[in-house]
């Protein structure tokens, strides 16, 4: 209860607070689901991704 | 309809003084119980004829498929095949080689360029060496005459035929198609493709080939222009695999699948995404529906008769 007093006092009481709370929030949202999503994707196909095979043939000193 | 009448100014009577009437509607008359036994035995014919019906069209209908001359290629365990499942790309690489080293002395792929390799299956490094081993016409130059150069990046994969009339010629007639799509446009897609590179046999005692078609039970009509394209150790892969006839069928069309959607990790990857995002609003949306529902199902509807 007390947590959420304060994040509704700092952040959603004021319009303006309220606003960049929410366009920050869906840019640190965004940006963790995606990277969870990639990651999840990544390790169900382990092996089959170019990325996972790429370093096969990539020269060393590039 | 009377006995329902009936039945409702029953109820409505009964209930008048103690609760708001409710208004529940039996149709008595329309119940099965309440059918006579000669009826009741009518109807149960009726549903099971109904039903039985229903069963044996099905039932002929599936038979009639399997009627027909074609052999339909049986569905192989692709390993791209599940719902989030990416292609594999070491086996793209693979398929791109057999395509080169095989296929391309008769099939065109005319909508796919070295650049769409980058990423895939092989380096920018890798790409570029492979384009430059073929020769492009460009031109006019400043002269206006075209010229030869080494391939680029940009460059479409070089067709074995100028045009689709010497590829006839040189074909006994058939027109090798191009294979961009090859399994987009083939009813059973890479299944197809591989049954039919591997299905080559013998023609049936009986049925006779005309010269220059050769026997593939998967191929509608069973005589095909194509010469069995592959065979065990028809090549060696750079990456050492063993060339079995199998294992180079699987690749050529694993890369043939890549080729006519060059999109499809990226559309499971999107898939799973969506899933991951349902599985946070959908719980969202049902609260919420609950939420909403809630001032309606808790109401009461009071009928106050005007004194
Ligand atoms: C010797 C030339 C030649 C080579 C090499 C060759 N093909 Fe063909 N291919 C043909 C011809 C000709 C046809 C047309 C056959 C017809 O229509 O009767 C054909 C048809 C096809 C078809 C279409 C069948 C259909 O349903 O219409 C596919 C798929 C195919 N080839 C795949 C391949 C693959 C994959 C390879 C490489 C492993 C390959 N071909 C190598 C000549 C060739």
């Amino acid at each position: 209860m007390a947590l959420s007093q304060t994040v509704y006092n700092l952040l959603f009481r004021r319009t303006s607070t309220f606003a960049i709370t929410i366009m920050v929030g869906a840019v640190l949202f965004e940006r963790v689901f995606d990277q969870a999503g990639n990651a999840v994707f990544e390790q169900l196909n382990r092996g089959k991704l170019w990325k996972h095979i790429k370093h096969n043939y990539e020269s060393k000193d590039e | 309809w009377t006995a329902a009448a009936i039945c409702i100014s029953q109820s409505a009577k009964r209930s008048l003084y103690r609760y708001p009437p409710v208004f529940t509607l039996c149709f008595a008359n329309m119940s099965f119980a309440s059918l006579s036994r000669g009826k009741k035995v009518a109807l149960s014919t009726l549903g099971v004829l109904a039903a039985g019906g229903a069963g044996l069209a099905l039932a002929l209908h599936q038979s009639v498929k399997a009627s027909d001359l074609e052999l339909h290629p049986p569905s192989y365990p692709w390993s791209h095949n599940g719902l989030l499942s990416s292609l594999d790309h070491t086996s793209i690489r693979r398929g791109y080689q057999v395509y080169k080293q095989v296929c391309s002395a008769c099939h065109s792929m005319e909508y796919l360029a070295f650049r769409n390799l980058v990423g895939v299956s092989h380096t920018e490094a890798e790409v570029k060496a492979l384009a430059e081993e073929i020769e492009v016409v460009d031109g006019p130059d400043e002269k206006g005459e075209m010229f030869t150069r080494p391939g680029k990046l940009s460059d479409y994969f070089p067709k074995p035929y100028p045009n689709p009339e010497a590829a006839r010629a040189a074909n006994n007639g058939a027109l090798p198609p191009d294979l961009s799509y090859i399994v987009n446009a083939r009813h059973g897609g890479e299944d197809y493709v591989f049954s039919l590179l591997t299905g080559y046999c013998e023609p049936p005692v009986g049925v006779t080939i005309r010269e220059g078609l050769y026997y593939n039970p998967y191929f509608p009509g069973q005589a095909i222009g194509m010469a069995p394209p592959i065979y065990n150790e028809i090549l060696e892969y750079e990456d050492g695999t063993p060339a079995t006839m199998s294992q180079v069928a699987k690749d050529v069309c694993t890369f043939l699948r890549w080729a006519a959607e060059p999109e499809h990790d990226q559309r499971k990857r999107m898939g799973l995404k969506l899933l991951l995002g349902s599985a946070i609003l959908l719980p969202l949306v049902y609260y919420m529906k609950r939420h909403r529902w809630t001032v309606l199902k808790s109401r009461k509807i009071a009928y106050r008769p005007p004194k």
